[in-house]
This record gives C-alpha cells, structure tokens and sequence, in this order.
C-alpha cells in the first residue's frame, strides 16, 4: 500500500521482517519476564520490567498503535517504573528474598495453578476466532491519534471524565497517605546548629573515598592510619544485603556502623566483619 | 310416710322429671354457702381466727344440717310424685350449643345424702374439737373439713354430671389436704399422694364418661341424659355404665384402685370417720345410684358392678383379719361394707334401696367405730398397735359401750341396724338368680361371716384381755365434747337399721328414684337365718382365737393368708409392678433416650459446625500470598467452566 | 505471516509469568512490578485485538487501562511507603495479622 508511515512494514519483505522482529521480542520479553520473577534483588526486577515494557511498546508500534507505543514510554517505562525505583530506594533495597520459601507448598501449587492457567488460556485462545489483521488503515497509522482522540471525545467521554477524576484523586490520596506528621515542632535553625555542636562532632561527615581504581560511593574513606572510616559511607549502601564491605587490601575489616550517633571514629575494630543488613 | 310398696311409679319417671323448688327448699344454696364460708374465714382468716375457728367450724355444718331437716320437712310436705325440686344457682357454661346451667337439685335420694353428710358430719365436727384440741394447726384442720363438706354437698346435690364432678375433685382434694395433714409426716404426705393419684384414676374414668354423655346426648344434666339414654346403642350405655363404675372404684376405694384407703388412716382420726367411712367414700355408691337409669339399660355393666362389690367385701374382709393398727382394720372394713353396697347397686331395682339404706346405717355405725378408735388413741398417746391396748373396757367405759353397740350393728346382730340392713343384700343376691346369682350370694354370705371375725377380734384385742400397755400409758375415759357425739351415733348405729327397713319406710321414700324391688321378702329369711349362723361362728372362731389365749405384744408370724393379708393383698406390690415399674422404666427411657438422642443429635450438630469452623479458619493463614493463590485457583476454575460452557 | 494471535499467545505467557510471580515473591515491590506485568501483557491483547477488529476501541481501552495502572501504583506505593514506614519491613508476609 502507499501512502503509509514510514514505520509501517509492507510487502513480504516487511512480514519476515516482522516475524523475525516478533520472534526475537517474544523471546526477550519472556525471558526478562521469567528472570524477573527469578530475580533476588528487587532493581534487577525493576530493570528487567523495563525490558519488557519496551518490547511491548514495540509490539504496539507493529500493531498499528503508535500513539500507544509512545505513552507506553514515556508514561509507563518511564514514569510508572522509575516511581518504583524511587520507591524502592526510599524502602530500601537492602532487602534481598532470600530463597526458602515460607508458606508451605506455595510454590508447588503455585506452579500447580500457573500451569493450569496457561492451558486453560490457550484452550480459550485456541478456541477463540482470532481472525488475520484487518487491513491497513489511516487509524493504524498517520490518523491514530486523531482517530484515538475522535473515539476518546466522544464515545469515551464519560470513561475520560471518570479517569481525570480518578487521578486527582489518586494524587492526593497518594499526598495523604504518605504525609508524615511532625510529632514535634520542626527544629530551628539555631536549634539545629546548636545540637551539632553538642555533640561533638561539629564537622560533617566524610565523604566515601573515590579513587582511581573505584568509582563507587560504596566505598569508604581511609583514616590516616590505614583503617576505613565507617563514617565515610552512606548507611543505606553499607546496610546492602550478602555485601561484604568493600575493602582495599591491606585494609582491616570494618565493623557495622552506628547509625549516625557520636561515637570514636578511630582505633582499630575488634571482631569479624558481620554481614551487615537484614537478610 | 304417704303411699305403699305398689304406689310406685314408673321407675325414673321422678329420675326425669323435676319441678322448681319453692318456699325453703329454694334456698337450697345455703346448703352449700355455709361450708363454703367457714371455709373461707378459716382458710383466708389466718392465725387471727386460731382461737375461735373452731367455732365457726362447727357451726357451719350445724347451720347446715338445721336447714337440711328444714328442707327435708318442707320435702315431705309434698305428694311422692312431686318430691324432686330444682333450683339454678347460675348458668356455669354458655357456650352456643353446651349449655350448662349449674343447679341444685333436692329429690329424696338427695336429701337422704344431705342429712347424713351434715348430721355425722356436725358430730364429727364437735368430736374433734376435742380431739385436736392439742394441735395449734386445729383452725386449718376445721378450715379443710369444712371444704370438704362444701365439696361433698356439692357432689350429691348438683342436678348435672359436671356439677358432681366439681364436687368429687373438691372432695379429692379435701381428702388429700386432711390425709397429709400433718405434713410433717413423710408417711402422711406420701399417703396424701397416694390417695390423690389413686382417685385421679377413676376420675378420668368419670370425665370420659361426662364426655360421652356430652357427645351423644348433647347434655350432661340428670334430666336431659336420663330423658335421652333410651336412645343410646348398647355398646355407649355399656361403656358409660363402666366409665362411671371405674370412677367409683376410685372415690370409694374398690378393687382395683382399693390401695390407697388403708393408707388414708395417717390422717387424724375424725377425718378417718367422715370422710373414709361415712361420706366420701359413699360417693362412688351415690354416683351408681343416681345413675340409675343408666344401669339398668345395662346389664353388663350391672353386672359389672355387682362382681367389683363382691370381691371387694371379700378383699378388704381378708385384709381386715390380718392388721394390728386398729384404724387400718376399720378400714378395710369400710372397704368391705362399701363392697357390700356396691353389690346391692349392681343388683339393680332390686338393690338400690338396700345399698341406700346400709350406706346410711354404715354412716353411723362406722364412725361410730372410728371415734371410739380415736378416742383410744387419743387416751393411749396415739398408739395404734392392738397389741398394746387391752384390757381397756373398765378404763374407758363410754368408749366401750358406744363401740360395742356399733360393732353389734356391723356385724349384723338383731335387732342392731346391720341385721336389718346386711340381709337383704344377700338376699337380693341369691334372688339374682343364676349362677352369678348363687356365686355373688355366697360372696356376700362369706363377707358377713369374716366381718364377725374381724370386729371381734378388734373388740376382744382392744377392750378384753391383759393389759398391755406401755409404761407411761394412764387411759381413762374422753372428755365429754368427745363420748357426745359417740353416744349419739350409737343410737343411730342402735336404731337407724331398723327404723329405715322396717315398715319399708326407706323404700317408699325412695322408690321413687330408684325403683322398688320386684319381690319383696320378709325381715327373716333362710338366708339372713344362714347368715346369722356364719356370724356366730366366726365371732365364735375368734373368741376362740384371741378372747381364750392370750395376745402376743409382738406379731407372730403368720401362715400365707396372714402374711398376705398383711400386705394389704399384694395390693400395692401389683400396683408396683404394673404401673409404677414401667412408668420408671418408661421414665428413664426417655430420659436416656433425651441425653443420648435428642441432646446427642443436637451436641453432634453442634460439634460437626465446631469442628468443620475449626478446621475450616485454618485457611485463614493471614498471608497475602495464599489469598492471591485461592484467587488465581479460583479464576482457573473460572476459566476452566467458562470453557466447559462454551465448547 | 505474524498474525493477531501470535500477540494473543504472548499475552497469555506473560500474563501467566506475571500471575505466578505475585504468588512466589515476597518483597512487596516485587509483587507490585509483577502485578503491572499482568496489565501489561492485557494491554497488548487489547491493542491485538484491536487490530484484528480494524476498530480502535481495543487501543482506547488500553490508553484507559494505562491510566489506572498508573493511578494504581501511585497509591500503591504510598500505602507501602507508609507501612514500610510503621514497621520496618517491606516484606509481604509480615503483614499476617488477619490469622487465625
């Protein structure tokens, strides 16, 4: 056909084009998918949804959707999963699951049901008509976003007020819940700096040690005698799970450290490097 | 008295027919009103009536017999044809179709009854001023006897079957009240039990009777059943004839519900006299009587009658030999003579003025007997072991003089009352004719020969002979408010015999509620000449046995019949073993069957809905994770049916 | 030849990896991300269907199902946040106070 977008295939060219297309996101995607059910650390997952959400947008792209392929970006890659890697790191992320399972025989029916689905699923996919794509069209192509705002107007309306509604009130109940309220007046200023000062360490703290070799903000800071200053690290790295702390060799092992209380930086660490964090 | 044997009318035609009453007789409610409030005052007045009550208790009968005789006068004053009066008190039932007017009605057989109740009755009431003038419960006891005779009044003068039965609960309960009297007594409320359940039975015999009487004759007044039971099949005479014979059995104590009379005697001594031998214990014979109409469409149930009056004289004669308790031989005595007048009764027209006439004359002489009883008891410190009297005829003469007469009467001595009055019965039996005829006439023969035995032995055990006191015992003779009345019931026991049979005088007076006898024989027959002879050879037999040696203090044991008699006749062990045994068993089933049954069928629900929530909320395991996987189990399932549905 | 029902079987697998991840992890973030997985994989059979229906309700829906989805895990997120904030854990069966 003539006339259509640029990134709509044609011919047979376009058809193995696609299949191969298909064929190599289908894999990827389902594979992302299943690792990221596998995954332990939780921004691994995060990352591995970011896989599958923009394969999908590609699917999208193939099915004539291109308006959808590019919210399904710029929205849903990129706002929806980056709210939960912002999440993640506000929660946490020294939390890694570890692998015994809790619940008994969880995960055998599990498995069970997931199974289950996915037959039964195919049987209804199987028995369904799905019928050869319609043929192309300016909705599918150039005209999608006029067409889409033409169904979304008018046949749609009420569906697109509710939704509106919906977010505002999605956003403040979000405000709402995660309010935090000050039990207490918020400290001055002067407050502030005469707290500091009483408790005996009226310097900030140490910057972690970057060096040539390391790039990481992981890794702590030397004190003139050799030893690492736990100080230096930020405690929500330091707290990572399964993490033996990072040392330089010849560096003695640092111990877990306090959480932002006043105590002697230096001298030498008595005691075995404890894992540090929750398992 | 007007008219001859053959001015009889047409037997019941009087049953039937009843003119108003007038002039004194109307205010025949007074019979029942005086009762009733000396009850009332009694009862209701409390222990600030204690020390005149007993006033007012004896006055009450006194005030009623006065307008007894009044109304009995005023009675004779009228042709024969025209002695039954009734009167309405109120309208008792109004309900469309069941009327019930309640009334009173006064006819001779009536007015026999009434004079007897109110008379013995006031002497009974003076003896026991005396009597009980020891007990601080005396007002409460004149409050219950007075009722009784209210309940008893009640009984013989309602004109309806449901205004007698009225009376003959009220009696039930009086008698039930003065038998457990002192309730202290465990023996005393048992026996009060017992009496009450024993006559319950025959009163559901007579309150299936009224209902049948209501069913098919649509009335229960004498006139109206009476008017109707000509047209009645067989089959509902018969069963109404024995539905009432059953409820006489009860009230008067015939086999087989006799077992609750000897233990009547816990009572105090003059309710022993009123009300178990001279007036309640009628009743059952007054009950036959009245219905006469009834049984003599019914020769079975007639003859029903007669057999329960012969082997009840029997019974209760044997039972009488054996005891050592003065008051439980009188009592079986009673039960025997009652035997004798139900044996009358069931021989139809030519019984009832028999059964009549002994009832009366057995009214005085019996509680003759049971004051004289009382009054040694009274003076030997209520010992009743006549194994421990003796010898007591020159320390209580007037008791011994009285009791003598009466126990000459009873046994049918001429020319004391029970000659005149026993013989005909046994007459009429033999005249039955048939071989119940010859078997119920030897019965009867056999009773009057055991009665000579019994009541010697009681005279010769009790005033003859040693004296076997205890230490502490002084007799001497009753105050005179008690040997009074005594001495006047002997004269009845003396006189009344004679004066109701000789010159037919009973007769004609009654025979016009009752019907007269076909054939009428003179006072000395062959067989009243066979009796005399059996009386004097038991009284013989027991001269022999108990006036010539001399009394054991203990009972020895005796051969099978006393050991039987002892034990009232294995009266209550069969009562036991029929009714009581099984209604336990019958008990403890259901009981069983309720806990185990019933309560196990509940509780098991109960735990089934226990158990299985127990178990069930062990899916409630508080993890996220197994609330989504029932949900993704159970859109599988979803899924799975949608497909089912589909294909 | 890829036709609309290629896209429909891919739906179905990656809806069914999504379902199983919710039941298997136990880090609440986690069993979010595997919650939008299953909206995702409904969204492309949405957008499939719409094409093989030549209609663009099916992609109009998917736009809406977008919507929500976002709606959803913004107030998601802030219940976690805030109980994370209570009691320390981010861990899904520690919230089992609704036991037996």
């Amino acid at each position: 056909m003539t006339g259509t977008h640029p990134l709509i295939l044609a011919g047979s060219a376009a058809e193995t084009t696609r299949l191969v297309a298909y064929w190599i996101l289908a894999v990827m995607s389902v594979a992302a998918a299943v690792c990221m059910v596998l995954a332990r650390r939780a921004v691994h997952c995060a990352m591995l949804l970011a896989v599958v959400m923009l394969s999908l947008a590609c699917y999208y792209a193939m099915l004539g959707a291109p308006f959808l392929a590019f919210v399904q970006i710029i929205v849903y890659t990129g706002a929806v999963l980056m709210l939960f890697l912002f999440v993640l790191m506000i929660v946490g992320i020294s939390a890694a699951d570890s692998i015994i399972e809790t619940i008994r025989g969880q995960r055998m029916w599990a498995a069970l049901a997931g199974i289950a689905m996915l037959v039964l699923l195919s049987l209804v996919v199987g028995n369904a008509v799905i019928g050869p794509a319609a043929p192309n069209s300016a909705k599918f192509s150039n005209g999608n976003v006029t067409a889409l705002a033409n169904l979304i107007f008018t046949r749609y309306l009420y569906p697109f007020e509710i939704i509106s509604a919906l977010l505002i009130v999605a956003a403040i109940g979000a405000m709402v819940l995660a309010h935090r309220e000050r039990t207490t007046p918020k400290p001055t200023q002067r407050e502030l700096a005469a707290h500091r000062i009483a408790s005996g360490r009226p310097t900030p703290l140490p910057g972690p040690g970057t060096y040539a070799q390391h790039n990481g903000a992981d890794m702590p800071a030397l004190l003139p005698d050799g030893s690492q200053s736990e100080l230096s690290v930020s405690p929500v790295l330091s707290g990572r799970a399964g993490e033996t702390p990072r040392e330089l060799p010849g560096a003695t092992a640092v111990s877990p450290p306090p959480q932002q209380t006043a105590g002697s930086v230096a001298g030498p660490t008595s005691g075995g490097g404890q894992e540090a964090g929750e398992q | 008295m007007t008219g001859s044997v053959h001015a009889a009318l047409v037997p019941h035609a009087a049953a039937i027919a009843s003119l108003h009453a007038t002039g004194i007789q109307d205010a025949a409610g007074l019979l029942l009103a005086f009762p009733l409030l000396g009850a009332a005052i009694l009862l209701l007045g409390g222990k600030r009536t204690n020390s005149w009550g007993h006033l007012v208790g004896v006055a009450m009968p006194v005030l009623a017999f006065a307008y007894g005789l009044a109304a009995f006068v005023q009675m004779l004053g009228y042709p024969a044809a025209q002695r039954s009066r009734e009167l309405i008190l109120y309208q008792f039932i109004n309900v469309g179709r069941f009327q019930i007017p309640m009334g009173l009605r006064l006819d001779q057989l009536s007015i026999c009854f009434v004079l007897l109740i109110t008379g013995v009755g006031s002497l009974i009431h003076i003896f026991a001023v005396g009597y009980m003038s020891h007990d601080p419960e005396r007002r409460r006891f004149f409050g219950y006897m007075n009722l009784f005779l209210a309940a008893m009044l009640l009984l013989v003068l309602a004109n309806n079957y449901l205004g007698l039965y009225a009376g003959w609960e009220g009696v039930g309960l009086a008698s039930y009240l003065l038998i457990g009297f002192w309730q202290y007594k465990p023996a005393a409320a048992v026996a009060a039990k017992k009496a009450f359940i024993a006559n319950r039975v025959g009163d559901a015999g007579l309150s299936l009777a009224i209902m049948l009487m209501f069913a098919q004759f649509g009335s229960v007044t004498f006139t109206g059943v009476f008017g109707a039971v000509h047209s009645a099949s067989h089959g509902i005479v018969l069963a109404i004839g024995l539905l009432l014979l059953l409820g006489a059995c009860g009230k008067s104590a015939q086999v087989p519900l006799q077992s609750w009379l000897l233990d009547a005697m816990e009572g105090p001594t003059p309710v022993s006299a009123l009300i178990h031998a001279a007036t309640m214990v009628t009743a059952g014979v007054y009950l036959i009587v009245r219905s006469a109409p009834i049984f003599d469409l019914s020769p079975g149930a007639r003859l029903a009658v007669a057999i329960v009056g012969a082997v009840t004289l029997l019974w209760g004669a044997i039972i009488g030999c054996a005891k050592d308790d003065v008051k439980k031989a009188l009592a079986g005595s009673t039960m025997s003579q009652i035997g004798y007048m139900m044996l009358a009764a069931g021989l139809g027209p030519a019984g009832y003025v028999f059964a009549i006439a002994h009832l009366l004359a057995h009214g005085f002489f019996k509680a003759g007997l049971f004051l004289g009883a009382g009054s040694v008891k009274h003076e030997m410190n209520d010992e009743v072991d006549m194994r421990r009297f003796g010898g007591l005829a020159i320390a209580m003469p007037i008791t011994f003089v009285t009791f003598t007469l009466a126990y000459l009467a009873i046994i049918g001595v001429p020319p004391f009352s029970g000659f005149f009055t026993k013989d005909p019965i046994i007459d009429a039996a033999f005249a039955h004719g048939g071989t119940s005829g010859a078997l119920l006439g030897t019965a009867a023969l056999l009773g009057a020969g055991i009665t000579a035995f019994y009541m010697t032995r009681v005279m010769l055990m009790t005033f003859f002979g040693e004296r076997r006191w205890d230490e502490n015992v002084h007799p001497h003779e009753a105050p005179p408010i008690m040997t009074a009345p005594m001495i006047v019931l002997a004269i009845g026991s003396v006189g009344a015999g004679g004066f109701l049979i000789l010159a037919n005088r009973l007769l004609n007076f009654l025979g016009p509620v009752t019907g007269v006898p076909p054939v009428l024989r003179g006072i000395w027959t062959p067989v009243g000449g066979a009796s005399l002879g059996l009386v004097v050879v038991g009284a013989a037999i027991a001269w022999v046995l108990y006036g010539r040696r001399e009394v054991p203090v203990t009972a020895p044991a005796g051969n099978l019949v006393t050991v039987a008699a002892r034990k009232d006749l294995y009266g209550d062990a069969i009562n036991e073993g029929l009714l009581m045994r099984p209604g336990q068993w019958l008990t403890r089933l259901s009981v069983y069957f309720d806990n185990r049954g019933v309560d196990g069928l509940v509780n098991t629900v109960a735990a089934a809905f226990g158990g299985s929530s127990g178990r069930m909320r062990k899916v409630q395991t508080g993890f996220v994770r197994s609330y989504a996987l029932s949900m993704l189990v159970g859109a599988v399932l979803l899924v799975g049916t949608f497909l089912l549905v589909r294909l | 030849m890829v036709s609309p029902a290629h896209f429909i079987a891919l739906a179905v697998i990656l809806f069914v990896i999504g379902a199983v991840g919710v039941l298997v992890r136990r880090n609440a973030i986690v069993v979010f991300m595997c919650v939008e997985l299953m909206l995702n994989a409904c969204n492309l059979a949405f957008v499939a269907f719409a094409r093989m229906h030549g209609a663009l309700d099916g992609q109009v829906i998917a736009f809406f199902v977008m919507v929500v989805a976002a709606a959803e895990v913004v107030v998601g997120l802030a219940i976690l946040t805030a109980i994370f904030r209570a009691r320390r854990s981010a861990s899904v069966d520690d919230a089992n106070l609704m036991k037996y």
